[in-house]
């Protein structure tokens, strides 16, 4: 791709949010399909975030008692594994999962209407197409993703918990006594602002992707394929410049 | 625009990069006629009824529909106005997640929001009757057949009881039989539902079928038109081509 034609992309994409931000908030609202989508984002992703969230607690537990032992800190074992769930690991890999799940998912559907001419025929029937199908994913992106990251980073406590309880015969309130101590509500926001910007973001690649796929059905293989790596390597990204940001914040640079 | 002129288009003009479509086209349908519009594929005629359905914008001409000139109509005008179009696709574009009966309520529910469950029910059941499928209510469009889908997406522009029916290439990938019945469809619906259409196809036995007058497109230009008889009455090679190659294919 030559610069000229970047340019032009990044410039369709600020063209599709400022339509986005436009038209979610004007009526009419199309509530059933907000629900259905939060329904198709969350409910459907939740066993795969589950299993996930799981063995991420247990695998990086176990990772990280040798080194801890080493040094005689076995009992910053549950404090190390909060830090890392709730500041980085959660959102991460919950937006991750999303972004292959969802975002995937997102972009091949969208594609195919358009090239099977549905986006058309929701327009002919004065139905406009950008809220109904684009304004309702983006939004359910955005606010399920950081509830999945906080669900996430439950259930990976709790798989870090029995891996602790099996080994040192810790109790569960002074396992979460411990997690909790260096845990602050700053992590807490920062977890779902993160969160809800990487949401923002899958939402949006899907979308535009899978909005403006042409050349029949390779066009919607390779918008599936683009919705997922575009939002994968900006997600990364934007954990680089949301972590600087927050400990500029929170230490003066 | 005379007082029974439903589409009026003068010196329309659209270009996709450097490939001129249509090349300054005029064209006028009369209410109640079915118009079709024969040509070749690649001649302009889905562009052609996509500028008049507003889906794309003409580089230069103006498109008078219904007494508006949807060159110049913001999004809300549009959407209203398209609640008095129909628009039939090529290939049925029918919702592929939703059932026959949720394609049908689509454009209902968003249009006609004072309707109550029962004359919903009931507009459905009509519209179902009339294109011959009330039995397919529950069945997703990936159950039915090519014909069937055709009908879906025929009775889902007709619940909105439109002023204007297009249709693009009607009969397009179906075999004889189905195309008869399909042609009779649009002859059924013009008759109850006192629609004026806009016929796009390629296919002789549709136009001579259901138009009422047609109009020849070829190479961004119409070339002739008339009745079926006296468009083809020409020793225009092109206009030959096209009816022996028809003619060819056909048998």
């Amino acid at each position: 791709m030559n610069f000229g034609r970047f340019f032009l992309r990044v410039y369709a994409i600020w063209q599709f949010i400022r339509r986005f931000f436009r038209e979610v908030f004007l009526p009419p609202y199309e509530y059933k399909e907000i629900i259905n989508q939060f329904f198709q984002v969350g409910i459907r992703s939740l066993s795969i975030i589950t299993l996930t969230g799981f063995i991420t607690g247990v695998v990086f537990t176990k990772q990280s008692r040798s080194s801890l032992s080493e040094f005689g800190a076995a009992s910053w074992l549950p404090s190390l594994i909060a830090i890392a769930l709730i500041r980085a690991l959660a959102p991460l890999v919950t937006a991750l999962i999303i972004a292959g799940k969802v975002g995937s998912n997102i972009g091949a559907e969208l594609g195919s209407m358009k090239v099977t001419e549905q986006i058309d025929a929701m327009e002919v029937s004065s139905t406009n197409p950008f809220k109904f199908l684009v304004a309702s994913r983006i939004l359910a992106t955005t606010a399920i993703v950081p509830v999945l990251a906080i669900y996430m980073g439950f259930v990976g406590l709790m798989g870090a918990y029995l891996n602790v309880h099996h080994n040192e015969q810790t109790s569960f309130t002074s396992f979460f006594q411990s997690a909790f101590m260096k845990i602050t509500f700053l992590d807490v926001w920062v977890l779902l602002l993160k969160s809800a910007v990487y949401g923002f973001t899958i939402g949006v690649a899907g979308c535009f992707n899978g909005y403006n796929a042409d050349q029949g059905t390779v066009g919607v293989g390779r918008a599936a394929n683009t919705a997922v790596v575009v939002s994968m390597f900006l997600i990364f990204i934007e954990e680089m410049i949301i972590v600087q940001l927050v400990n500029y914040f929170k230490h003066g640079g | 625009m005379e007082a029974n002129t439903v589409i009026s288009i003068r010196g329309l003009k659209k270009a996709f990069g450097n490939l001129q479509v249509l090349k300054g086209v005029d064209l006028d349908v009369y209410h109640g006629e079915n118009l079709v519009v024969l040509g070749r594929s690649g001649s302009g005629k889905s562009v052609l009824i996509k500028i008049i359905a507003g889906l794309l914008t003409p580089d230069a001409g103006s498109v008078s529909v219904l007494g508006r000139d949807i060159t110049r109509l913001d999004t809300k005008e549009l959407q209203t106005l398209r609640t008095r179009i129909g628009f039939s696709f090529q290939n049925s574009a029918l919702y592929d997640g939703m059932n026959v009966r949720a394609n049908l309520e689509f454009p209902l529910v968003r249009n006609k929001r004072h309707l109550s469950h029962s004359q919903i029910d009931a507009a459905i059941a009509k519209v179902l009757d009339d294109v011959g499928l009330s039995q397919t209510l529950y069945q997703m469009p990936s159950e039915l057949s090519g014909g069937q889908r055709k009908r879906i997406g025929i009775a889902r522009t007709l619940i909105l009881q439109p002023e204007i029916m297009l249709y693009d290439e009607p009969t397009a990938g179906l075999d004889p039989v189905t195309s008869v019945e399909i042609n009779d469809l649009i002859n059924e619906v013009q008759e109850r539902y006192h629609t004026s259409s806009v016929i796009i196809t390629h296919d002789l036995t549709c136009a001579k079928a259901t138009g009422d007058r047609l109009v020849m497109l070829s190479e961004g230009q119409f070339l002739r038109q008339g009745s079926f008889e006296e468009v083809f009455d020409t020793d225009d090679p092109r206009v030959k081509n096209f009816y022996n190659y028809n003619f060819i294919a056909g048998s």
